[in-house]
């Protein structure tokens, strides 16, 4: 009869389940690493396999400051997360503004080297192999960065509006991993187009 | 009794049978808006079937052209066009519809949820699968005009680069194959998030991740794995685009890129889709065989491990479809043996289905019919690839009919016999109606026969060389006699699917009354009404043990005390 207490006991505990909005955000980033992963390959595996110039070593700068600004901004997304589970919602929408600034910074510095490499140096997407490579690795990772843009100005708007609480700190932060992945992948490539292609 | 005060039963006024044209439209945007998740399964399966009827008439088409030698019944470039169609339509169009189709309508019944986790996701996945078979069939109308369209693609349903670019393929006909599956592929990545995320988060009070229901365990599996091999073929489709559209050179060999790499990108999806298409056939065949076999599944952790198992090795086998493209005998070496792993999870898998049939009471009902005959098949067609994946004999048997007979052994006889077993299965569920039995044993025995004699026999010409993708071949090669039967063999499949088409409408109406639980099962979906109301259960269900019914049936033995 000692199965019967277990199952009694163990029907009386509280019946959690993970969050679906976690869950769901897990998978995309998933299905996105696999995008992502396919599109660093290629550029991995045709690094130097131009037939004609210009080259990385010949056009690139390190962006220092654009990627100090879009890594700082997972912090700062982390700040703002934590002050929405504490409801300071005037903190949560100071850091959360930050973020989206450091963000647009980024972008723009993105959009900045591109400006100098199509006008300046006549690196288009279909130059060469490096620039075919190029433009599709970070403007993959910039369109990203637009989509969540998008997003941070949605919840933003919502914010000024007053309409943000407590009990939305769970989509938050659901939003905000989005916004952590996008950080973690421009570490994936700074490091092969920044240092491992130049 | 005229003048009762209540209305008389029958005296009330009976529902219009009349179609008049506001019925239609309420009709046709109740289907459309829908967000519930059973009207959504239907929709998927609709869709599946409809493309499995359009596909297999081009399977027929392509067998009538190769039925004896010189035929010119299509012309080269129509051949191509069809067999492209043919593969495309069934991998994606029927093969990844069904999948979503059954998890939609089940996952939420089995694991006693109201809908799924997401169910306006839901609704704009179908939808943009829907759009993306619109859009591959688009690409026949119009001939030639507006915007290239009447240039239904002719690439292949591996479209290899650089033979896919402007300078080899001009016209549209690449970019119709890339565009409509890239939004296929995003409905399918949208419905595996939902089926995830409704297996992990939506389960009824009981129900632990070690009482999942079979079924789900593996559609969890297999949309798991169509999250990360799916995205990969997009990926790959973008580069595509991006070369045909924006002069990129990814796979444009004049300017350093590689045609290997877009092999390579291609099978790394095409590989592990062959496991995304044929779990959710075992995950059928694991409810519909202990049911029919009066035992519970035998071995249920080691059923959820090998699937778990499959997915993982099926992501290191993709080069088994590159052995003559060029690789280091060290990279062959690799996936050689990688591949044959995978036939250690399948092995366990075949086990625990013929232990669940040891010593059971088998019921040949027809759903257990198509699952038996599932099981023999496909080890079969895991033999079949064995050969094939040893490198050498691969070097010997690449890109001949072997080839083609050994994937529609799995495609046609793991997959579609799985899937047909399923819907004989659950049909009394979804329409409250039974499915014909004396029509579905015609079914069974003339598609059981046809299937054999078509992809039997087609290993032969395979082995005295005929190649696959020709569109037609001379009369002194030994091969005449070999394709007629092939195709004799393909029109009697053709006859068995009809009989089964009749089967579905003519059961909708006529069919027996079926009852809430007509097999005698044990997951939950069959406690509910057949049809179930919209939000599936009255009170939310508390589950005990793996097979919940039973536990209402036989309160005296309920199964929470061997577990």
């Amino acid at each position: 009869m000692s199965t019967v207490a277990v199952t009694q006991a163990e029907m009386e505990q509280p019946w959690v389940q993970p969050s679906k909005g976690r869950v769901a955000m897990f998978c995309l980033i998933i299905a996105e690493s696999a995008i992502f992963t396919i599109f660093v390959v290629a550029y991995v595996y045709n690094i130097g396999k131009s037939l004609y110039g210009p080259t990385p070593q010949q056009v690139l700068e390190v962006p220092i400051f654009n990627s100090i600004c879009l890594l700082s901004s997972s912090l700062t997304i982390w700040l703002a997360e934590r002050a929405i589970e504490r409801n300071q919602v005037k903190n949560f929408g100071l850091w959360w503004a930050v973020t989206f600034i450091l963000g647009a910074i980024f972008l723009v510095g993105t959009g900045v080297e591109w400006h100098k490499l199509i006008y300046e140096d006549g690196l288009t997407i279909s130059t060469n192999l490096f620039g075919t490579t190029f433009y599709s690795l970070v403007g993959l990772h910039a369109s990203h960065v637009i989509i969540g843009l998008c997003m941070l100005m949605v919840v933003l708007l919502f914010t000024i509006t007053g309409h943000v609480r407590e009990e939305h700190a769970e989509r938050i932060q659901v939003l905000a991993l989005y916004w952590h992945f996008v950080d973690a992948v421009w570490i994936v490539v700074f490091t092969v187009v920044y240092i491992l292609g130049r | 009794m005229a003048d009762s005060t209540y209305p008389i039963p029958g005296a009330v006024e009976a529902p219009s049978r009349r179609w008049s044209q506001a019925a239609v439209l309420e009709w046709l945007n109740s289907w459309v808006t829908t967000v519930d998740h059973k009207k959504l399964g239907i929709l998927y399966i609709v869709y599946a079937i409809f493309f499995l009827l359009v596909g297999g008439a081009e399977a027929i088409a392509i067998r009538i052209q190769l039925i004896q030698p010189n035929m010119h019944f299509l012309s080269p470039q129509v051949f191509n066009r069809i067999f492209t169609m043919h593969g495309t339509t069934m991998v994606f169009l029927f093969g990844m519809t069904y999948i979503f189709g059954f998890a939609n309508y089940l996952i939420p019944l089995m694991i006693g949820a109201r809908d799924m986790a997401f169910p306006r996701l839901n609704a704009l996945s179908f939808w943009l699968t829907f759009f993306g078979g619109i859009l591959l069939y688009y690409s026949f109308i119009g001939g030639g005009g507006l915007y290239g369209a009447g240039n239904a693609p002719d690439v292949m349903w591996w479209a290899y680069a650089p033979l896919t670019e402007r300078a080899f393929s001009p016209g549209h006909a690449p970019d119709y194959w890339a565009l409509s599956l890239i939004v296929t592929g995003f409905g399918t990545i949208g419905a595996s998030i939902n089926v995830i995320s409704t297996a992990f988060c939506m389960r009824c009070k009981g129900m632990t991740l070690m009482r999942l229901p079979l079924l789900v365990w593996v559609m969890t599996v297999a949309s798991g794995l169509a999250l990360i091999t799916i995205t990969p073929l997009t990926a790959a489709q973008v580069m595509l685009l991006i070369d045909r559209y924006l002069g990129g050179h990814f796979f444009d060999t004049q300017a350093g890129g590689s045609a290997m790499i877009w092999a390579h990108f291609f099978w790394i999806f095409g590989h592990p889709e062959v496991y995304v298409l044929v779990l959710p056939a075992f995950a059928i065949a694991n409810e519909v065989i202990p049911v029919f076999s009066r035992k519970a599944m035998f071995g249920y952790p080691a059923v959820v491990a090998s699937s778990v198992a499959i997915a993982f090795v099926s992501l290191g086998v993709w080069a088994h479809h590159m052995f003559t493209i060029g690789m280091t005998s060290v990279g062959n070496a690799f996936f050689v043996l990688s591949t044959e792993l995978v036939g250690i999870p399948t092995a366990i898998k075949i086990f625990n289905w013929l232990a669940t049939m040891w010593g059971g009471k088998i019921r040949f009902a027809t759903p257990m019919l198509f699952c038996t005959a599932f099981v023999i098949q496909f080890l079969l067609a895991g033999l079949t690839g064995i050969i094939l994946s040893i490198a050498p004999w691969n070097w010997q048997l690449h890109n001949s009919y072997f080839v083609i007979a050994h994937f529609h052994y799995i495609l046609v006889g793991a997959i579609a016999f799985c899937i047909f077993g399923g819907i004989y299965y659950w049909y009394p569920k979804v329409t409250g109606r039974m499915l014909s039995e004396k029509l579905g044993k015609w079914h069974f025995w003339l598609f059981v026969i046809g299937f054999h004699i078509t992809f039997d026999v087609m290993h032969i010409p395979g082995i005295l060389g005929m190649p696959r993708s020709i569109y037609t071949y001379e009369a002194d090669r030994g091969w005449g006699t070999l394709n007629m039967i092939v195709s004799i063999g393909g029109i009697i499949q053709a006859i068995a699917v009809l009989i089964f088409a009749w089967n579905l409408i003519s059961s909708y109406f006529k069919g027996k009354i079926a009852g809430n639980d007509p097999w005698d099962a044990w997951t939950l979906e069959w406690s509910t009404p057949s049809p179930p109301p919209v939000y599936n259960f009255a009170t939310d269900p508390v589950v005990t043990s793996r097979r919940p019914l039973w536990d209402l049936k036989h309160p005296d033995d309920p199964d929470w005390h061997y577990e």
